[in-house]
């Protein structure tokens, strides 16, 4: 597949959604409602459940499955109230020293009056902040589409992991090739100059690993089989974190997004 | 300063008062209701408009100009440049555009300066530097001036102006929203004390990073301040916005800023803040 084509692959429906990595990885998962502020925004699933033993936070962003589901759950694409109870949630797992697990797959944050009268960039700011020194813990997945700053709000982690056919972009390829190019036909042109595939990311250092994928998800025993490796590979990741010193996870969770960037002295 | 680097061109250092001498017309029309006036009388008018009181887009340097006490600024980090590191097309020819275009190597001027005496850590982004996009360098640049005001022991004032994250640096550009908002944080637990001065316009990854992230957030009057664009938004929900609508005085009343405070009492504002957490 071309990277545009991943792209239109994690859109089209034919992908397991944050709601069914809930159910296959972990159990006794007990959602929990609410920013405290204002309303309960149902673009972002969260609660506790178990890892193995191991009780952990579990955020994801929900798509929906069929049209109904869909529209219920906003498509993925979040208001600031749902970043704002991702944070209260992450706030509550620190204080019981549970590991936060979040599941990435938005288009982007919610575009709309609403959202800008309650303030989605405050919003999305504070849960980057926030989340660089939450003494918890943090893992995140990009399961399908990473877009954006409504993307990376669940994602400033110790380790964000991606599946292989997801990406993870600073802007969708259509409104860059509108953008540049005003012309969102050459969207294709723009997936490939932007490198938002897992394995680009991989190689710029972004994330620290690629979730192999099955072919198919809907056959039921490849799926079986992904949801059972990837629920070993978490058990032991999530496990590796939560020995680790506190000091000295936030001090590497904070170099690894320090690191990021391409930049030169120029002598002239 | 020697004679010589009076004419150098594209003179990178506020501190030794160099300028980009370009020959341009010396008349300015206002943004907001077209009236011409001779620079003098603009200048003198803190870059707002003497008839209607709307306001010139303020370069970088002009801010620190009306904003540092006189011959206090010192840069820091002024060569930085940045790297096609995507091999972007047509980026390389857009970041020679813009250093051409407005004299300076990237899109934010960070440095010291002392604002009515007080010492202060200061950084006013480029609204001619690819629309004040932010990439690695203005990433880079802002954290590291956080990075040393935590060291120093010194606040922060900031003058945001931004389109976003920057498109052509591909997702290396939205790390830095990440890496930026660990540094304020950093700042902020160690005491340390932040001022952002919201200007026209601040959108995107800016907005949803380092913007809104003051102790004290304040902006001029009538700045577009938002996550999305309007386009965008107009486009996504097909009808027209209110009239105000992500204006500094509709997120005034939705309580995401302290103040909106007119140019003119910037500079008394922002000393006053910075006396309060001495």
């Amino acid at each position: 597949m071309t990277i545009y084509e991943k792209i239109q692959y994690t859109r089209s429906g034919k992908r397991p959604t944050a709601a069914a990595y809930v159910d296959a990885i972990f159990h006794d998962f007990v959602q929990l409602h609410g920013d405290r502020r204002y309303g309960d925004d149902s673009a972002v699933i969260g609660g506790i459940a178990l890892l193995g033993d191991t009780p952990v936070t579990v955020i994801g962003i929900e798509k929906g499955t069929d049209t109904k589901d869909k529209i219920q759950h906003n498509f993925g694409q979040a208001n600031p109230e749902g970043y704002r109870k991702a944070l209260r949630l992450m706030r509550q797992a620190e204080k019981f020293h549970r590991p936060v697990i979040t599941l990435v797959d938005t288009a982007g944050a919610s575009c709309g009056i609403g959202a800008e009268e309650r303030g989605q960039g405050s919003a999305i700011a504070e849960n980057l902040y926030e989340m660089m020194t939450l003494k918890t813990p943090i893992l995140s997945m990009v399961i399908g589409e990473g877009g954006s700053g409504g993307a990376l709000a669940l994602a400033v982690a110790d380790a964000v992991w991606m599946l292989e056919n997801a990406y993870y972009s600073v802007v969708s390829p259509e409104g860059c090739a509108s953008i540049l190019w005003k012309d969102s036909a050459k969207a294709a042109e723009a997936a490939q100059a932007l490198r938002p595939d897992a394995q680009s990311l991989y190689e710029l250092g972004i994330i620290e690993k690629i979730i192999p994928e099955p072919e198919d998800f809907s056959q039921e025993d490849a799926k079986k089989t992904f949801f059972h490796s990837l629920k070993e590979d978490l058990s032991k990741e999530i496990c590796r974190l939560q020995k680790e010193d506190l000091d000295v996870l936030l001090a590497a969770r904070y170099e690894k997004f320090r690191k990021v960037g391409a930049y030169d002295r120029n002598h002239h | 300063m020697d004679l010589k680097s009076l004419f150098k061109k594209a003179g990178n250092t506020l501190e030794g008062g160099v300028r980009v001498v370009k020959k341009r017309s010396s008349t300015l029309s206002c943004p907001r209701c077209g009236s011409e006036y001779d620079k003098e009388s603009v200048l003198k008018n803190y870059w707002a408009c003497p008839r209607c009181g709307g306001y010139f887009r303020m370069s970088a340097r002009r801010r620190l100009r009306f904003l540092c006490d006189e011959g206090t600024f010192r840069e820091l980090d002024g060569d930085l440049v940045s790297e096609d590191i995507l091999h972007f097309p047509g980026y390389g020819e857009k970041l020679a555009k813009a250093t051409e275009k407005c004299g300076q190597k990237e899109g934010v001027l960070c440095g010291t300066c002392k604002i009515d005496g007080q010492n202060t850590c200061i950084f006013a982004m480029e609204p001619d530097f690819m629309m004040g996009s932010m990439g690695s360098v203005v990433g880079e640049k802002i954290t590291r001036l956080f990075e040393y005001a935590t060291e120093q022991a010194l606040p922060v004032v900031g003058f945001t102006v931004s389109g976003g994250a920057r498109m052509q640096e591909g997702i290396v550009s939205l790390m830095q929203m990440a890496k930026v908002s660990g540094a304020v944080k950093r700042h902020s637990d160690a005491g340390g004390f932040y001022l952002t001065v919201i200007t026209n316009p601040t959108t995107g990854g800016v907005t949803a990073s380092f913007a809104m992230l003051g102790d004290v957030i304040i902006a001029e009057p009538g700045a577009l301040i938002g996550f999305a664009g309007p386009r965008v938004i107009e486009q996504t929900i097909r009808q027209s916005l209110p009239k105000g609508f992500q204006r500094s005085d509709f997120l005034l009343s939705h309580g995401f800023l302290d103040a909106v405070v007119p140019r003119q009492e910037l500079k008394d504002f922002i000393g006053k803040m910075l006396r309060f957490h001495v």
